[in-house]
């Protein structure tokens, strides 16, 4: 099994060279003439007024929440899934309770609002 | 030992160089296609039918200037356009692209390899493609960067869970996590687009999402945030997120053709296993026709209404979708 990786790890490094190479070639071939305007942030030739690294919407926040929360619920499900056909029926019936549950999860979310772009 | 490390280097460079011919002309095939759809003639200029146009696309990109500027953070502003590249073409590694073959007195496998968690690999190295576009905009110090990775960003965690849910379904029929398992249990039944149709649209929506592909498309909505996260970039940076972009688009037609449209099975592949990439060529093409022809038929969603439609449609769907598959199958067995 683990010469399986073997594949795996030649072909990250095959994906490293592949966004690496032009790159390379990139800073070699491309012409550099820098100035202070052509560096400027770009809004569609305004200057630009304030900091970019603010506090930003909360609402990105709560969904990243929500998501972790489902996201790890659904990990859970996938070795039910794999062993499924050799279940007992009692297994059956508790994992459709455990997305019972999910679904009600989502439905707290859903009736507090977090789901609401606002 | 040495044989696997050789047999993993030349898979590896002829799987990669297929990806960059067909990232090349997926590019001038949509450009085409776009073209053909609204009565115009499209890129026709360099060589025959404009067939060398990405080539001279390419050649154009590799001289440009590239500009960087003032206030970004200069190793995250480096390393985006690779961490978006990287895991496009790592992901490809677990799709199984025909029967094993005999060659040179080696079992070959085509396709790089076949894990035992194939799924779970594609799923964990989908979540990392999410990185290289959220450090792209927040690096730039440009509001339109910022805005577009967060919404890249929120929208990628949202369609995910769909994503993870909807390939369930084939999970349970098949009863692996293995793609070359998954297909050989395809084999046996029949296509699970059969099986799991529900599953399959959510799969292909959710997966058009996570592309960010048209009516997905607002993280660079165009009228609004100029080119969204990759407004500051130029050059071949700029190109290695089009890559990426592509090559996904790719990846995402082979997996949906692995796991609901019988990979790389068809006629008479059992007596000549080559045929096999053939039939998963033509499979995966088709999906990508479909992705081009969606995005030159539907407009563009508003950002609520694309969360909504994630979170209060798509997820409470695959949810059902996954108790129905588990009570159909203890009933019909």
């Amino acid at each position: 099994m683990a010469h399986e990786w073997i594949f795996i790890g030649i072909i990250l490094l095959f994906g490293t060279i592949f966004a690496a190479v032009p790159l390379v070639v990139n800073t070699i071939v491309a012409p550099k003439k820098p100035n202070v305007l052509k560096n400027e942030t770009y809004e569609c030739g305004m200057e630009t007024v304030g900091d970019t690294w603010i506090q930003f919407k909360v609402q990105y926040y709560i969904f990243s929440l929500v998501f972790v929360i489902f996201d790890v619920e659904i990990v859970f499900l996938f070795p039910w899934a794999v062993a499924y056909k050799q279940l007992p029926f009692f297994a059956v019936v508790e994992g459709v309770i455990f997305i019972v549950i999910l679904a009600g999860g989502l439905l707290y979310a859903w009736r507090k609002g977090a789901l609401d772009w606002v | 030992m040495i044989g696997i490390v050789i047999e993993a280097l030349i898979k590896s460079a002829l799987i990669a160089f297929v990806l960059l011919t067909a990232f090349a002309y997926l590019t001038f095939a949509e450009r085409k296609i776009a073209a053909l759809m609204q009565v115009r003639k499209g890129p026709n200029r360099v060589g025959p039918w404009g067939l060398l146009q990405p080539a001279a696309d390419g050649i154009k990109l590799i001289f440009k200037e590239e500009v960087m500027p003032a206030g970004a953070d200069k190793v995250l502003f480096f390393l985006a356009p690779i961490l978006t590249m990287i895991p496009a073409i790592v992901i490809v590694a677990v799709i199984p692209l025909g029967p094993d073959v005999e060659l040179f007195g080696r079992t070959i496998r085509l396709g790089i390899t076949d894990l035992n968690v194939g799924l779970l690999y594609i799923l964990a190295i989908a979540s990392v493609a999410v990185y290289g576009i959220v450090l792209a905009g927040w690096s730039s110090a440009n509001k339109y960067a910022l805005l577009g990775g967060l919404r890249a960003s929120a929208q990628m965690i949202s369609y995910e869970i769909a994503l993870g849910l909807s390939i369930i379904g084939p999970i349970m029929l098949a009863g692996t996590l293995s793609l070359q398992g998954i297909v050989q249990a395809q084999q046996s039944s029949t296509w699970y687009v059969l099986w799991q149709p529900l599953g399959a649209m959510i799969f292909l929506i959710a997966g058009l999402a996570e592309l960010n592909r048209a009516p997905f498309d607002m993280p660079e909505a165009e009228q609004e945030l100029t080119a969204g996260y990759f407004t500051e970039y130029s050059g071949m940076k700029f190109s290695l997120f089009f890559m990426g972009e592509y090559i996904k688009m790719v990846a995402v037609s082979a997996i949906a053709t692995t796991l609901f449209f019988g990979g790389y099975l068809g006629p008479f592949v059992d007596k000549l296993p080559w045929l096999g990439i053939l039939y998963f060529a033509i499979k995966t093409v088709g999906f990508l026709f479909l992705m081009i022809w969606i995005r030159l038929t539907l407009p563009r969603l508003r950002y609520d209404q694309l969360m909504a439609f994630g979170w209060k449609v798509l997820l409470p769907l695959a949810l059902f979708n996954v108790v129905i598959t588990a009570v159909v199958i203890v009933f019909v067995g």
